[in-house]
């Protein structure tokens, strides 16, 4: 069976040990987390996990279950496939040769993304997007030469008007 | 009032209708202790914490209550995970409270200190780290709660010594409310129709019931629904009992060991209905070919149990009671008219199935472990509370001890833990006083767990313990012996205690038989003494379980005697 990549957003309790309950059962039950990212919500009380992962249907359709049998989860919601709106941001740190300096800029201006720093030798650029619009330009900065990338990884919202 | 972390915890408990712990006190639980003295809860003191978590799930099993274990920090709590593991795996009702080092010194490396909150988060259904003593009676009672409802499972509490001592107001309880946790007990209506109409349609039908039906105390319902439909039942070892193993619609033990005409009816049946059963590996052999021609009914209340192993044709999470009664009432409403008729060339084939392939063995000069089993159920009517270590002996036990209730047979079976029996004889024996309680052992597993002789006989708990002695680690060397052309490694048990000598030193009894004809004699001798008695039986030392289906393999492919 295909191995898809499906976007998770959970609502968990804000409490301490929480996040290990969900990445221990990732690992103990051989399940793949390509990204995770976990914050507070407006509630204090509550926090939302977005987890990326890759895994055919009946996989995620387990790992569904196991998070909403986790006492301290409160709502599971699968985006993928649903409308949703999926972002990550990354610092791309990139060799700035004299030479190099006005391309790195216009393609700095193509993607509409900023240059935050700048070094004797390197530029940092700020980029928000969804995974495709990283890779692109990551693929344009790479024969550039590319120091260091700091990623997010992916959060999203649904696009429905309910909440979750 | 103002109150103690400990004296609040003592109020709780005796809340939750909690009369007995079995624990080992230690440093870090000294206040708690010095409480629980003052109360009139029974405190059972173990020789090793492993045997207070299988005694406390024995005590469960048997009285169909939350068992409950005190622990010290450290090793106490270590010591627990063994036994927390296995009722997790069983989905066995139990609470353990254990001590921690004081808040101030946790993530110090204190003197016995351990992250058992970390430790145990993959084997328990939800554990706590109280960390404020305001917290401690909402979360003593949550934990209860977790535990018994839903699908039941293990719930640990980390207690701090400072959290225990601090001293703090406590008044009216509310009602335990989890937004997160909200089983589901109510199955789908719709799903039940479907289901009446796979049954009126179907030609082979098969009921496969699991531990669930005796978790939710349904097996009265599960025989009115089977034997209404005149649909034959197999069960998987955590079920046995679930279903009379003298009924006539009873098909024995499902699995790796389990009846021929189990495994052939359920390979060949095009309607399974699986009532509180997860498809364990060892019930579905390879899944690919298990039940492969049947629509599959599985009926659970945890949800991540359908289909996790097995694709199903109507899923309906709901509890099995509930599920099993609703099932009834539409059986009874749909007429059936003369469809369970139709079910004696089913029934016919089945019974063939039996005539040509029974349980056997033949008793010869050497005694056979399957023989003291079926004397066993003989002697005993088959009214005693069995409980099992793991291996052969557990085997031969669900095979030839006929369960017709449920709540008898105690055994570990999802994680097959040795040294599970004795002390889950003893936690039945204090639930059950006036029962006998029989452990069946091999002479391995029962030096796992040994020391609680002392606990047995400390408190006058007359269980029986019957030792099948092979001088082997039986299983693996049958494995050894079919899979890895004889070569025993390190399965012969190279040296073995005199039993009768240890069980006198315990004081408690000891008989041994090394004959044949010695059998009858020394289980009836040894089941009327008024204490705890070890019987040794010196059987064959080569002999196997029989049916056996090959790790991995369809479970219609069976090696047969």
């Amino acid at each position: 069976m295909i191995e898809e990549k499906s976007i998770l957003s959970i609502l968990v309790d804000n409490e301490p040990g929480v996040l290990s309950r969900i990445v221990g059962l990732f690992s103990g039950r051989g399940y793949n987390i390509e990204s995770l990212c976990v914050a507070e919500t407006i509630d204090p009380h509550v926090s939302r996990i977005t987890i990326a992962t890759m895994a055919n249907l009946p996989v995620v359709e387990q790992i569904k279950k196991q998070l909403n049998k986790l006492v301290n989860v409160i709502k599971v919601h699968e985006l993928t496939g649903t409308k949703y709106i999926e972002r990550e941001l990354a610092l791309i740190k990139v060799k700035a040769k004299p030479e190099h300096r006005a391309e790195i800029l216009r393609i700095v201006d193509i993607f509409r993304c900023k240059v935050v720093d700048v070094g004797l030798d390197h530029y940092t650029i700020e980029i928000t997007g969804d995974e495709d619009k990283l890779s692109a330009i990551l693929n344009l900065l790479k024969p550039i030469g590319i120091k260091e990338v700091a990623k997010t990884g992916i959060i999203a919202v649904s696009r429905e008007p309910k909440n979750y | 009032m103002k109150y103690t972390g400990a004296q609040i915890l003592m109020k709780v408990l005796q809340d939750e209708g909690v009369d007995l712990i079995f624990g080992y006190p230690g440093a870090a639980v000294i206040d708690i202790y010095d409480e629980l003295a003052r109360t009139d809860i029974r405190h059972i003191t173990v020789r090793h914490e492993q045997a207070a978590v299988h005694a406390a799930d024995g005590y469960a099993r048997a009285s169909g209550k939350v068992g409950v274990c005190l622990v010290t920090s450290g090793p106490g709590a270590t010591n627990t995970v063994t036994g927390i593991a296995s009722a997790y795996m069983d989905s066995i009702p139990v609470v353990v409270i254990s001590g921690q080092v004081p808040t101030h010194l946790i993530g110090n490396d204190a003197f016995q200190e351990v992250d058992i909150v970390g430790i145990t988060r993959p084997c328990t259904k939800h554990n706590y780290l109280i960390k404020q003593t305001e917290d401690l009676a909402r979360i003593v009672r949550e934990a209860f709660y977790i535990a018994r409802s839903g699908r039941p499972g293990p719930v640990l509490i980390d207690i701090p010594k400072d959290v225990a001592k601090k001293t703090v107001s406590y008044g009216v309880q509310k009602e335990v409310k989890i937004r997160s946790y909200n089983p589901t007990y109510n199955p789908h209506m719709k799903q039940l129709q479907k289901v009446i109409h796979l049954i009126k349609s179907a030609e082979r039908p098969v009921i496969f019931a699991g531990g669930g039906v005796i978790l939710s105390k349904s097996s009265r319902e599960l025989t009115e629904f089977a034997r209404k439909t005149r649909i034959p039942v197999t069960t998987s070892l955590m079920g046995l009992g679930a279903f009379p193993g003298t009924d006539p619609l009873w098909l024995g033990m499902i699995g790796m060991h389990g009846t021929y005409r189990a495994n052939k009816s359920t390979s060949g049946c095009d309607l399974l209905i699986a009532i509180g059963t997860r498809f364990d590996d060892r019930v579905t052999g390879k899944t690919d070919a298990f039940a492969s021609q049947a629509n599959i009914v599985h009926i659970d209340i945890d949800p991540t149990s359908i289909r996790k192993n097995i694709g199903v044709t109507i899923p309906i999470v709901g509890d099995c009671k509930i599920t099993l009664n609703h099932l009834n009432r539409l059986v009874d409403e749909a007429d059936l008219g003369d469809i369970p008729k139709k079910r004696e060339k089913w029934l016919r084939q089945i019974e063939e199935w039996k005539s040509t392939q029974q349980l056997a063995y033949e008793q010869g000069n050497v005694i056979k472990p399957q023989y003291v089993i079926e004397k066993l159920y003989e002697l005993t009517r088959g009214e005693a509370i069995i409980t099992t270590e793991v291996g052969q002996s557990q085997m031969w036990t669900a095979q030839y001890y006929h369960f017709d209730k449920p709540d008898h047979f105690i055994t570990s079976g999802g994680l097959g833990c040795m040294g599970f029996g004795l002390p889950a004889a003893i936690g039945a024996q204090i639930a059950c006083p006036d029962k006998l309680v029989v452990d069946v052992a091999g002479d391995g597993s029962i030096q796992m767990n040994i020391q609680e002789m002392a606990t047995a006989v400390e408190y006058g708990l007359a269980v029986k313990i019957v030792i099948l002695n092979n001088g082997y680690l039986g299983m693996v060397r049958q494995w050894q012996e079919l899979f890895y052309e004889k070569r025993y490694a390190y399965t012969k048990i190279g040296h073995m205690p005199d039993f009768i000598k240890l069980a006198e030193a315990y004081g408690a009894a000891g008989l041994r038989a090394t004959k044949p004809e010695e059998v009858i004699s020394v289980l009836s001798e040894g089941l009327s003494i008024p204490k705890p008695v070890m019987m040794e039986f010196l059987v064959d030392p080569e002999e196997c379980v029989y049916p056996m289906v090959p790790a991995g393999a369809p479970i219609s492919e069976m090696l047969l005697v």
